[in-house]
């Protein structure tokens, strides 16, 4: 699903240069939940922008579902993303006076998909997540927990090829942190891809594969036991 | 067609709707500038009616002429030599200058301007008497208060009849009196009032102590013979009167051997020059309204384009997060745009309802004013078309200016944590 070569990546600060990203070469096949962690600094905020097409590669190879990601202008990178990524935040980023079918229906209105249709999916979506009564809630009626997971079936909205979360628990308590995380092993269940940063150990063994990056090198990458969320909800 | 998306409508509504207290002083700029162009044009409007119902019932294109002494010595005459118009000169006139469409010849009792002694029961009004054609009426309207003006009839039977003014029927009628069909004496010939004309608070070259009486009555009650005093000359709307004026001195002077220089022996008056004067004033006038509101209204966009630019800056994060989900700079660049488009519009709008409510309030309270030139002071449909145009291509224009900030804004910018 995702093949990244020889990933390099630098900042240039002023006359410095920051080189974060230093050689990454990194996969993920479709079904995969892993978790990217590493200290702040470590380049892992990063790696997720490029996989994100949120930022650009300075040197090396991207590939998304056997679609080279390169050279893209604003409007195709903006195009890629809603049809190859679902973006789960960690300060949620819902638009605050949209009620939470609206902005379930957001990314469908940006495929040009038709308002019944829309309307349709959004509540299908919501449903899933368990907050289908909150359908015609404004965000600011919501919990942080219920906030996070109307984000998540936003991204879920626009039925994409990897879902990539930053953070998604970072500013959730650990047990609205669990919810969240066995809403997302279950998506990941069900045959979606996931990539998730996180800095919290207990998060990341949530996921089935775990990737360690430090000063802009993977420096681990293994598969572990999963510990499944729901024990703890 | 993205015109007709309901949902781009929805979002644009739904952005403009959430902070609605800063729209509407967003908008506030927008529409005083709407309000005082729409009242600038519809107060020259008015001003410019209020100018044509002062002139309504004169002809704009007509002339006077009358005779005068001469000023210089010329094939032997003297100067200072007294020109009288025969009544054969309006047929000359007629015939000779085809650009004449009406022509009233009118004598006048007495010197020019000179009152006369008009009698009826014991009192007396000094008043002004013509004799006159039907014809004059054509060019300078007369408004009647009671019965009729001088006919056809009047002149070929020479029918001893009269119009007279209302300040001659104050004079010589008490206040209930009914004037028509009574007598009244000039100069010991007694003539029969048909009618009382009322001043037209316009225009007034005949005064309101006046009595018409037929030409042809004149010329037998008082022994005229075939002189003229003056003409009232109404002329071909094509022409310039000044040409025709011209002309009709010429050949005035040639049958009258007076020199061609002498600018005194045919006096004359070009009522054309008012109208083009007062004309020339109210164009300028509607021209000046048009481009102060203009600027005006510019200066009110440019103030929608400032408030769009903050709200961009504020909005960075939410435009970050659509760019994240798929929107692409287009579709932001159009919101954007719109948003500037519908408020500038709607302002338009608001201030197009308000001035035409002043300007509706400042004609019942002038509209039908006597003393002052203000008339149904209304801007025209095609203005406000005009200037809502205007101001839609300039909003479209200037929205571009935070359009295009706002997708220079990197999503990844956009979205990192603070």
């Amino acid at each position: 699903m995702i093949e990244i070569k020889d990933l390099h990546k630098s900042y240039k600060m002023g006359s410095n240069s920051l080189h974060v990203l230093k050689g990454i070469n990194f996969s993920v096949k479709e079904g995969e939940l892993v978790a990217i962690m590493g200290s702040s600094g470590s380049g892992k905020s990063t790696l997720l922008n490029i996989l994100g097409m949120l930022d650009e590669l300075d040197k090396g190879s991207y590939e998304l579902d056997n679609v080279p990601i390169k050279n893209l202008n604003e409007t195709k990178a903006a195009q890629y993303r809603n049809k190859f990524l679902g973006f789960v935040f960690q300060s949620f980023n819902l638009i605050n006076y949209k009620s939470a079918m609206e902005n379930v229906a957001l990314p469908l209105y940006y495929q040009k998909v038709g308002r019944k249709e829309r309307q349709e999916k959004a509540l299908k979506y919501l449903e899933q997540v368990g907050l289908k009564q909150w359908a015609s809630h404004l965000p600011s009626e919501l919990s942080g927990g219920q906030k996070q997971r109307v984000a998540i079936a936003r991204a879920l909205a626009a039925e994409p090829k990897v879902l990539l979360a930053d953070e998604p628990t970072g500013a959730l308590d650990s047990k609205t942190s669990y919810e969240v995380m066995d809403l997302i092993q279950k998506i990941n269940d069900a045959g979606n891809t996931i990539l998730i940063v996180t800095h919290e150990p207990d998060i990341a063994t949530m996921c089935k594969r775990i990737v360690h990056l430090k000063d802009g090198v993977i420096i681990e990458d293994k598969n572990v036991e999963q510990v499944r969320a729901e024990k703890y909800v | 067609m993205w015109l007709f998306d309901r949902d781009l409508w929805l979002e644009v509504f739904a952005t403009l709707g959430k902070n609605m207290f800063r729209t509407f002083l967003t908008m506030l700029g927008v529409i005083f500038a709407m309000v005082i162009l729409m009242l600038l044009l519809g107060s020259s409007n008015g001003m410019s009616n209020g100018f044509d119902k002062v002139f309504a019932g004169t002809a704009s294109n007509s002339l006077f002429i009358w005779s005068q002494k001469t000023s210089e010595p010329y094939k032997g005459f003297e100067r200072g030599r007294e020109i009288n118009f025969r009544i054969e000169d309006a047929t000359i006139l007629k015939e000779q200058i085809p650009e004449i469409e009406v022509l009233a010849p009118r004598i006048e009792l007495g010197s020019h301007r000179g009152k006369v002694a008009v009698y009826r029961k014991g009192r007396t009004s000094g008043s002004a008497v013509y004799g006159d054609y039907p014809e004059i009426d054509e060019i300078t309207k007369k408004k009647l208060v009671e019965g009729r003006f001088l006919n056809k009839t009047d002149i070929t039977d020479s029918k001893k009849v009269c119009v007279i003014g209302e300040e001659t029927f104050k004079l010589l009628f008490d206040k209930n009196e009914k004037a028509v069909g009574e007598d009244i004496r000039i100069n010991g010939v007694f003539f029969k009032v048909v009618g009382i004309y009322k001043p037209n608070n316009n225009i007034n070259i005949d005064g309101e102590n006046a009595v018409f009486i037929p030409f042809s009555t004149f010329q037998k009650a008082f022994g005229s013979g075939d002189r003229m005093g003056w003409m009232a000359i109404s002329v071909n709307k094509d022409t310039p009167v000044p040409i025709v004026e011209e002309e009709i001195k010429k050949l005035l002077k040639n049958k009258y051997d007076i020199s061609p220089t002498d600018e005194r022996g045919i006096g004359s008056f070009d009522m054309s020059e008012i109208f083009n004067n007062i004309s020339g004033f109210t164009m300028v006038l509607k021209g000046f309204s048009f481009f102060v509101g203009i600027f005006t209204l510019l200066a009110g966009v440019i103030a929608i384009s400032n408030i769009l630019l903050i709200t961009v800056k504020e909005r960075t994060k939410e435009i970050g997060v659509r760019r994240a989900l798929g929107a692409t700079p287009k579709i932001v660049k159009r919101q954007i745009v719109l948003e500037a488009i519908v408020l500038t519009a709607f302002a338009g709008l608001i201030g197009f309802a308000i001035s035409v409510g002043v300007l509706t309030l400042l004609d019942y309270k002038f509209g039908s004013g006597e003393e002052f030139p203000f008339v149904d002071p209304m801007v025209s449909i095609s203005q406000f078309l005009i200037s809502f145009l205007l101001m839609v291509s300039l909003s479209v224009l200037i929205g571009l200016i935070p359009a295009n900030r706002a997708i220079k804004i990197k999503p990844i910018e956009a979205l990192r944590e603070e």
